[in-house]
């Protein structure tokens, strides 16, 4: 309306939620435009995974708007939730790879529910997923018999085999050595170039920060209390933003 | 003392407080069942699984305890029944109460200490792993997918596992009597089958139903509300046996007080 609106893909603003007594966002305000690569730092238990879960609307706040994809999320129908979920992919904190299920059933789970493909396009799409991910030889695996590193990849090809417009991704990076850290990274880099894919990244790796962020916003106390980019932000002087950064080099 | 007495009431309401909002959040769930298991989709090929996991996990203590407790009933009642002359009416007597009674109550007690604890257990750690909002993500209601194939899988198998406990048990007795007394198989059967009228059977099987949908909603329910972490996984599995098995017993009691009064108290 006033903005250049078709531009905006996420539109959070002003958005509140506790538990009981817990306040856990009080007055969080984002836009992600189309194509960027968003990244949300901040200390654990600061509230990133509670935000990333309202906006595809598995938690709901009290107060504020959040606006995907030009659609109000907060009071949706749940058909209607479920036509917009559609169009993102979530890759959960620890994966969350549905553990009776074989990499291959856990990677044709979105496209049966989420699409009419027939059983031959399914059977190539989940192998041409997995050979993105650079594991085809898992197929058959059952999560359990999978590594760390494996599960997030996993996890990452099941988001996005609907190609979704729009990814969140909870904690990529998060307890991997640091080599297998870098790699999901840059995945997830080439991954968003190649399908132009526009994501919000929740992190406290300020290294995956580097690689994939356009924009980072630092969570603290319940809102954003600075944004810029990287560079922007490594000469910053304020000192939560200089604590991120000191930690680092 | 006067301040302690205040404390201490105020503790109280606050626990009788919590446990009301516990039975309404339960009730809540289990009446959304109904909402659910009345409309499409059907996940049809879950509610298999389930079955052939229920199946498999109870069998074999089914079958054991079923021989056992008609084994051990007609040696107890056996001698009772001699010193009043009565010892004929044993197979009569091990059917009715096995049919009536035991079977379906010690069935579903079993079944609520296997099976309500591995759905607890299931569902919880889903939970905490997220699983459950990926499924939500992935346009699945984990509702349907997760909670109503689980308790349809343990309504429909409660009545044949109960048939088959209670045809062990009373198969049971006769390997008593046999051992005892040598006695005929055919004889045993024929008798057995004489004291059975449809009215004992029809509410003995039929209120296993009932029972299914506890162990089922209760384990689910549990697990569903898992929180903090793995720890809260074991709780969710040790709670829903300890709610599920006690649920059993009151609505045994209820359904049997309804029985006398509508069916009369039988033979
Ligand atoms: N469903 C929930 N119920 C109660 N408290 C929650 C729930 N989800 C998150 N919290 C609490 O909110 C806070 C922020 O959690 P979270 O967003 O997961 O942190 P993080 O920034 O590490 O992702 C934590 O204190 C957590 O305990
Ligand atoms: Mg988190």
């Amino acid at each position: 309306m006033n903005q250049p609106q078709d531009n905006v893909l996420i539109d959070v603003i002003d958005v509140w939620k506790s538990f009981d007594d817990l306040h856990v966002l009080t007055g969080v305000s984002m836009q992600v435009h189309k194509g960027s690569s968003d990244v949300i730092l901040g200390r654990s238990g600061i509230g990133k995974s509670v935000l990333l879960k309202s906006i595809v609307g598995l938690l709901v706040p009290e107060r504020g708007s959040i606006e995907v994809m030009g659609k109000q999320v907060m009071g949706m129908k749940p058909g209607e939730l479920n036509d917009l979920r559609k169009h993102i992919g979530y890759v959960f904190q620890y994966a969350a790879l549905y553990d009776s299920l074989s990499v291959r059933e856990n990677l044709e789970f979105p496209l049966r529910k989420h699409t009419d493909a027939d059983d031959e396009e399914i059977g190539e799409r989940v192998m041409e997923q997995l050979r993105l991910v650079g594991l085809e030889e898992v197929v058959d695996r059952m999560p359990a018999q999978l590594s760390g590193g494996m599960k997030k990849r996993i996890g990452l090809a099941r988001a996005i085999i609907t190609r979704p417009d729009l990814v969140l991704y909870d904690e990529p990076t998060a307890g991997l050595d640091p080599i297998t850290a870098r790699e999901i990274s840059e995945l997830i880099l080439n991954l968003e170039e190649q399908f132009g894919i526009t994501s919000i990244t929740v992190t406290h790796d300020l290294e995956c920060a580097r690689v994939i962020a356009n924009r980072i916003y630092i969570l603290e106390t319940g809102a954003f209390q600075v944004q810029g980019t990287f560079e922007e932000l490594k000469r910053a002087s304020d000192p939560t933003t200089k604590a991120f950064f000191q930690v680092m080099a | 003392m006067s301040e302690s007495n205040i404390s201490y009431r105020a503790m109280m309401m606050r626990r009788i407080r919590s446990s009301m909002e516990q039975v309404y959040a339960i009730t809540m769930f289990g009446l959304r069942f109904f909402r659910y298991v009345l409309v499409p989709p059907y996940e049809w090929g879950q509610v298999r699984k389930h079955l052939d996991d229920l199946g498999a996990k109870s069998i074999p203590l089914l079958t054991i305890v079923g021989l056992i407790m008609g084994l051990i009933l007609a040696l107890q009642t056996r001698p009772t029944l001699d010193r009043f002359g009565a010892g004929g009416f044993l197979p009569a007597m091990l059917a009715l109460t096995i049919v009536r009674e035991l079977g379906p109550v010690i069935t579903a007690l079993i079944v609520a200490g296997r099976v309500s604890s591995g759905i607890g257990a299931e569902v919880g750690s889903m939970k905490v792993t997220e699983q459950i909002d990926a499924l939500e993500v992935s346009g699945v209601d984990p509702f349907n997918y997760l909670v109503v194939t689980r308790v349809v899988a343990c309504s429909l198998i409660l009545p044949l596992l109960t048939a088959y406990v209670d045809f062990l048990g009373i198969f049971g007795g006769y390997l008593a009597e046999w051992i005892s007394y040598d006695s005929s198989m055919q004889l045993y059967f024929t008798e057995v089958l004489q004291s059975l009228e449809f009215n004992d059977i029809i509410p003995g099987v039929g209120k296993t139903i009932a029972f299914g949908y506890i162990i089922g909603i209760i384990g689910a329910y549990q697990g569903f509300n898992t929180t903090r972490g793995t720890e809260g996984v074991g709780r969710a599995a040790t709670t829903a046996v300890v709610l599920a098995s006690l649920n059993i017993i009151f609505l045994d009691m209820i359904i049997i007080q309804l029985t006398l009064l509508l069916l009369g108290s039988g033979s």
